[in-house]
């Protein structure tokens, strides 16, 4: 219980490092950054609730991130700003609808045939958006007005754009957090941990699991529609195979399992991008950013299995002086 | 109390390519009634317990639970109905608790999958019939132990617990004493008969001592094919049965 509270407060104290770092550096650079770095942590997060939660792993993440942001885009007017209130939701809901029709074929296939299969449900976006008008082909397409909700929220300061990011994170964060500990939640777990027996107990698992690719569609739209709108453009790299990729190194490097290891990969994974992409420090050979980044990817996942947010009880592990790091851990069990 | 029959399977068949795992066994599992199926490696007692249960399709015959046929039924459905069963190799969630996964077992008989805002560990019904489960599997010292890091005697207790947590009016039981020692033996007995009054048990069983102190009907099966079925008296006396099964060990 202690550790569970333990965890808790750490979450806690995150967000709110997070509320307060505008005014702990208030340069425009950074803002964009961590707003940029919130926007994937959601993405990192809808992508947990498959890999992670569900022991699904998708391969085609990317897909519902680009349509959550081309619907931004393309439903947007051109003399006007549109609502938040609606055009929020008709981003996600369209990444949703499209998560909805790939998660019905797709789920009829296991392993690795699922991965392709997702893979190749994005690809086949991705050529939708890249060679039909209606995307806009290489260039993309630019956003003319941002939405707003009434006077006070107004996406078009950078501030506000954080702020609301932020909060989005945090509600995606909570509503995983309760999804997960529900009914619902333990069952997409018990399907993780041995769908045989789910299906032999009398779960019928595909309703489940479909359940799970929508949400999980919808989440990823809603990460999409927050980057179209931070950008004010969108282009098809946004549906690229690399950034499904990214999004599955950042919930192994932050720790399979854990929804705050979707936000820690996306933070770890994301900073350390910057770093090694930093001239200032790296010079010419900043250049080759990906060989550093890949390393460390290689190196962490080689001596933290668990991901980083298994790095505490490795730690605690080596101070105690037993020298036995647990290699694998056993999943946490639930109550 | 009258001793209806639960479960009845006819003529059912089971091939895999030119192999015939079962071979038009009928077997029918009423209440009040021990039913052992025993026989060699390989004579299909596994198989049989997949074709009940519906985790493998028929290739002919039918399948009757509580007086529906439920042969085209899928595996979940034919559980919700009432039918339980183990497992041979362990098939447990063996990352949660013991409690959990009794909890989650009994979840499936109240899924409310859309409510999304109550934490599972709240949901009365299935709380309450795990720990119910757990308690008759004797289990209850360890309701909060990792499941993959109980004793090979605890995960079979554990494989019971999680088919009773659903309920269940049949059990197909698929060799829950291999592997336990003498007091877990006699303690799984003891609850078999406990169990015994209001459910039709199939048990599949190596363990001949304990079959016949138990079963009230005894099914032998030898390549598929039920060579004899009939209280244990008579498959004791059966001269087919010594020669084919029982042989010179016994
Ligand atoms: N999935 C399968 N595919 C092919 N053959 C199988 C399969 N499952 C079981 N068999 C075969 O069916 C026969 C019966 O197996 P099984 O039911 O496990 O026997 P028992 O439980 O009585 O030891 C064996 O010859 C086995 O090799
Ligand atoms: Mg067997």
């Amino acid at each position: 219980m202690t550790m569970v509270n333990q965890k808790a407060i750490f979450v806690a104290l995150f967000f709110l490092v997070l509320l307060a770092y505008p005014w702990l550096d208030g340069g425009s650079y950074g803002i964009d950054l961590v707003t940029k770095i919130m926007i994937y942590a959601i993405f990192a997060l809808s992508l947990e609730l498959l890999v992670g939660s569900t022991g699904l792993v998708c391969f085609g993440q990317a897909a519902f991130f680009g349509i959550g942001a081309y619907a931004a885009v393309l439903l947007s007017g051109e003399d006007g700003p549109a609502s938040i209130l609606w055009l929020l939701p008709a981003s996600a809901g369209a990444a949703a609808l499209y998560a909805l029709a790939v998660g019905s074929l797709s789920l009829r296939t296991k392993g690795v045939y699922f991965i392709m299969v997702t893979l190749a449900f994005a690809q086949m976006a991705y050529f939708i958006v890249h060679d039909t008008p209606l995307g806009g082909g290489t260039d993309g397409i630019y956003l003319y007005f941002r939405p707003i909700l009434g006077e006070w929220l107004v996406l078009d300061e950078p501030l506000v754009m954080y702020m609301f990011s932020l909060f989005c994170l945090v509600g995606t964060f909570g509503f995983l957090g309760v999804l997960l500990r529900s009914r619902f939640g333990r069952a997409l777990a018990g399907i993780k941990e041995n769908e045989q027996r789910m299906l032999g107990t009398g779960f019928v698992t595909y309703p489940y699991k479909l359940a799970a690719f929508t949400i999980s569609g919808a989440l990823a739209g809603l990460a999409g529609f927050l980057f179209a709108v931070k950008d004010g453009f969108v282009n098809p790299e946004l549906l690229n195979w690399h950034l499904s990729g990214a999004a599955l190194v950042m919930i192994i490097l932050g720790g399979l399992g854990h929804l705050r290891g979707a936000i820690t990969g996306a933070f770890a994974f994301m900073l350390l991008q910057e770093f090694f992409k930093s001239e200032a420090i790296f010079g010419e050979f900043a250049r080759h950013w990906h060989l550093g980044l890949g390393l460390v990817i290689i190196l962490a996942v080689a001596f933290l299995p668990s991901g980083l947010v298994g790095l505490p009880d490795v730690l605690r592990s080596r101070l105690a002086g037993s020298g036995v790091v647990p290699l694998k851990k056993l999943p946490e069990g639930g109550r | 109390m009258s001793n209806e029959i639960l479960l009845r399977g006819q003529g059912i068949t089971r091939r895999w390519g030119g192999l015939v795992a079962v071979n038009r066994v009928s077997i029918e599992l009423s209440r009040n009634c021990l039913h052992a199926v025993i026989g060699t490696n390989g004579a299909g007692k596994s198989t049989l317990i997949n074709l009940l249960s519906g985790e493998i399709p028929l290739s002919e015959g039918t399948v009757e639970l509580l007086g529906n046929d439920v042969t085209t039924w899928s595996q979940p459905r034919r559980a919700m109905a009432g039918l339980g069963r183990s497992y041979q190799r362990n098939t447990i969630f063996p990352g949660f608790t013991v409690f959990e996964n009794c909890r989650l077992a009994a979840q499936a008989k109240a899924q409310k999958g859309w409510n999304l805002w109550q934490p599972a560990n709240r949901c009365p019904v299935s709380t309450h019939a795990a720990r119910e489960a757990a308690h008759r599997a004797g289990l209850d010292k360890v309701l909060d132990r990792t499941a993959g890091l109980l004793s090979h005697g605890q995960k079979r207790q554990l494989e019971i617990a999680m088919c009773l947590a659903t309920g269940p009016r049949v059990l197909l039981l698929d060799e829950p004493l291999a592997g336990m020692g003498a007091e877990e033996t006699g303690r799984m007995l003891t609850l078999l008969d406990e169990l015994r009054p209001d459910h039709a048990i199939l048990l599949v069983e190596h363990d001949m001592d304990a079959v016949f102190r138990v079963a009230d009907r005894i099914t032998v099966m030898v390549n598929g094919t039920v060579i004899a079925s009939g209280n244990p008296d008579e498959i004791r006396n059966s001269g087919e049965v010594r020669e084919a099964y029982l042989g010179e060990g016994h």
